[in-house]
């Protein structure tokens, strides 16, 4: 990779790569956490949450489509969105390790989309001022919904941290679980550097430093503590997944690769 | 859509105890975009305001059709009849009647 | 007398209330109404309800293994609907007097029941389209109908429901077309779909005319406009000629069309099948169940958890007001 004060000669096959790696890293956080959502479809503790869930799931998918169709574009081989989201493997995929995280129970399904709400609000504000046009549009809308999002998981973050005593240890349960996760999400693909340079992607210590502030401000109103390990499971920005993600993409991809080619 | 089930032969319904410790109900009203007024659009449970106003929010606007949403508790809400029929009232309650019947074995298909 | 000179002249709450059903007015929920009314109402819209939920089920069941992005949109959206459909009617049934937690208790208890055409399991992606096709195929009349039933709330919440459904209506037939012109395995999946989901289609519309209990009085009511029978015919006749364009074959020897009645004739249904599937024998009626109770009873905490914290924030309120 290019130092970063050396933007006259910038690496031709880095600023190639970098901004699809960029695009499908964002576009495969959504579209995992869409499948986990999937996943809870009629198992929702009541209908209003049944179906709140699945807005958001939409929402993420509705993202994830437009961006993949974005990544194939830059890509330029022809990939479609379903080529790029059921058709690569998983040493390919490019999100955050937090999203293929499991379901477990609520509590961890609401932390698990807080710390990315928390993420995405501020990645997709300064993602909106992208010098790719298209990648500041698809931003520009996707933050809006990001908004909505957080208003919505950091609520109920808070009702369960400060509701009852099982609630609160099932919480803090799923924050000390989830946190050592959240890192992955300010990495940048390899070339990130050049990326920012150009332009095209936020700069990560801004939006981590929000990140920050959100986080730790919810989580004392929810009276949850904020764990002090400072271990963080990196790699899913390079390809370096947990063991999740395996199981997740063969249920996800199954159909679709078991008939190459099938219209449906 | 539902379509005939129909009853086990000499089966009943069974009495059912009283209000459970649920969440409250919440009516809801929406008033569209450019529209003049809040109109009616059903009801959410919900354990307080806030989380009311995300499920009605969720719900009812999920085609991006309201702007404003206002949420009341349904015990909140007085009624009178319009049409003046004031002597047909069944109920003293303003909104709900919380009494339930039993289906007797003869009446009805289901 | 005009309609709405009875109504106005009634000098009795039975009077008053038989007015308004001849007029074709709707009864709301502070009106007089007979008891039987009211518990056939509370029955009628609850199990609609439960239908609606209940059928998130077997579609929901491929959700996560959806062939392509826009079906996986397609889909949630729709299964999403089902549930805004059960709560639009749970609202409704909701105004007789019964509450939410009441008609789970009854779900959950087989004390009330669902449509039985969700009794089936998914097991291939065709049968995603099978479902849609055929069931909301069988849905568009009757959910026409419902918008003029006699009881208001019940009435409006169909008016919500039909507009949404004209979305749905139509992607399980287009689901269907596609696989039926599509790879040889995508036509056998197709057909194969078919042959389970063709009888469970017919029994949706309940036993023949000859063992229903007289309707005379849901038709009054407005919950029902024809026969069991005359509904399954006018379904058949529908949809013989959309399986012939889909190059599908219906599962039926006896199918065939009679020119002097101008209806297809068919082949006679197991109605001893019927009835075990009705008495909670058919092949997922306990897992559907225990599907819902497991869902519900691992969101116990989760709701005590948020009735808890508004208590605080309601002590909290006051606290600070004093």
């Amino acid at each position: 990779m290019t130092p970063a004060s050396d933007t006259a000669r910038v690496d031709t096959a880095a600023v190639d790569t970098a901004p699809v790696d960029l695009v499908l890293a964002i576009a495969d956080d959504n579209l995992i956490v869409a499948q986990r959502l999937g996943e809870l479809i009629s198992r929702s503790p009541d209908l209003e949450e049944d179906i709140a869930i699945a807005n958001v799931s939409l929402d993420h998918l509705g993202q994830a489509r437009s961006l993949y169709t974005r990544a194939g574009e830059i890509e330029g081989r022809g990939r479609d969105e379903d080529d790029l989201a059921l058709g690569r493997d998983e040493r390919d995929f490019r999100n955050a390790v937090l999203v293929e995280q499991p379901n477990g129970d609520f509590a961890q399904t609401m932390v698990r989309q807080f710390f990315l709400d928390a993420y995405q609000v501020p990645f997709y504000d300064a993602l909106s001022s992208s010098t790719d046009e298209s990648l500041a549009g698809i931003a520009a809308k996707a933050v809006k919904e990001a908004r909505y999002h957080l208003e919505r998981s950091s609520s109920w973050v808070v009702r369960l941290g400060d509701g009852t005593d099982e609630s609160h240890q099932r919480t803090q349960a799923a924050v000390d679980t989830l946190w050592r996760y959240t890192g992955d999400l300010h990495e940048r693909p390899a070339g990130g550097e050049t990326v920012v340079n150009s332009g095209v992607a936020p700069d990560a210590e801004p939006i981590a430093s929000t990140f920050d502030a959100t986080v730790r401000s919810v989580l004392a109103d929810a009276t949850l503590d904020v764990p002090e390990d400072p271990y963080q499971r990196l790699g899913g920005r390079v390809g370096t997944h947990t063991e999740h993600l395996g199981h997740l993409l063969t249920e996800m991809q199954w159909l679709h690769r078991t008939h190459p080619g099938a219209q449906w | 859509m539902v379509y005939e089930v129909p009853k086990k032969d000499g089966a009943t319904d069974p009495e059912v105890a009283g209000n459970p410790g649920g969440f409250p109900l919440w009516e809801v009203f929406i008033r569209a975009n450019r529209g003049l007024n809040h109109v009616h659009a059903g009801s959410v449970h919900a354990a307080d305001a806030e989380s009311a106003v995300q499920a009605a929010r969720d719900v009812y606007t999920r085609r991006s059709e309201g702007v404003s949403l206002w949420i009341v508790r349904s015990t909140e809400i007085h009624a009178s009849d319009p049409d003046g029929s004031d002597a047909w009232f069944g109920s003293e309650h303003p909104y709900r009647h919380p009494t339930f019947y039993e289906l007797p074995d003869e009446v009805g298909h289901m | 007398m005009s309609s709405d000179q009875a109504v106005t002249t009634a000098s009795t709450p039975e009077e008053h209330f038989d007015a308004v059903i001849g007029s074709g007015r709707t009864i709301e929920p502070r009106d007089w109404m007979p008891d039987n009314y009211r518990s056939t109402m509370i029955r009628q819209i609850a199990q609609h309800a439960h239908s609606e939920v209940i059928g998130q089920q077997p579609e929901g069941n491929w959700i996560t293994r959806a062939p392509s992005l826009r079906r996986k949109a397609i889909l949630t959206a729709k299964v999403q609907d089902e549930a805004g459909h059960g709560l639009y009617l749970y609202s409704a049934a909701e105004t007789l007097g019964i509450s939410r937690d009441e008609m789970m208790e009854m779900l959950h208890s087989g004390r009330q029941k669902y449509s039985s055409i969700f009794n089936y399991p998914t097991l291939s992606w065709a049968d995603v389209g099978a479902i849609g096709w055929l069931v909301d195929g069988a849905a568009i009349t009757n959910q026409v109908m419902l918008t003029r039933t006699s009881y208001g709330p019940y009435a409006r919440a169909m008016v919500r429901i039909c507009k949404e459904e004209s979305f749905h209506q139509r992607q399980g037939y287009e689901m269907m077309l596609t696989l039926a012109n599509g790879t040889p395995e995508q036509k056998d999946m197709a057909q194969d779909a078919l042959d389970r989901f063709w009888w469970p289609s017919l029994m949706m519309f309940g036993p023949p005319d000859a063992d229903s209990v007289h309707t005379e009085q849901s038709m009054a009511w407005g919950i029902k406009l024809e026969t069991n029978d005359d509904l399954r015919q006018r379904f058949v006749d529908m949809t013989v000629p959309q399986a012939d364009f889909l190059g599908l074959e219906i599962p039926d020897p006896d199918l065939r069309w009679n020119s002097e009645r101008e209806h297809y004739d068919y082949g006679e249904i197991d109605w001893d099948h019927f009835w075990e599937v009705v008495a909670g024998n058919g092949p997922c009626n306990r897992e559907r169940i225990e599907h819902k109770v497991r869902a519900w009873d691992e969101g116990q905490w989760v709701r005590e958890a948020a009735l808890a914290h508004a208590a605080k924030k309601r002590d909290s309120e006051t606290e600070g007001a004093r």
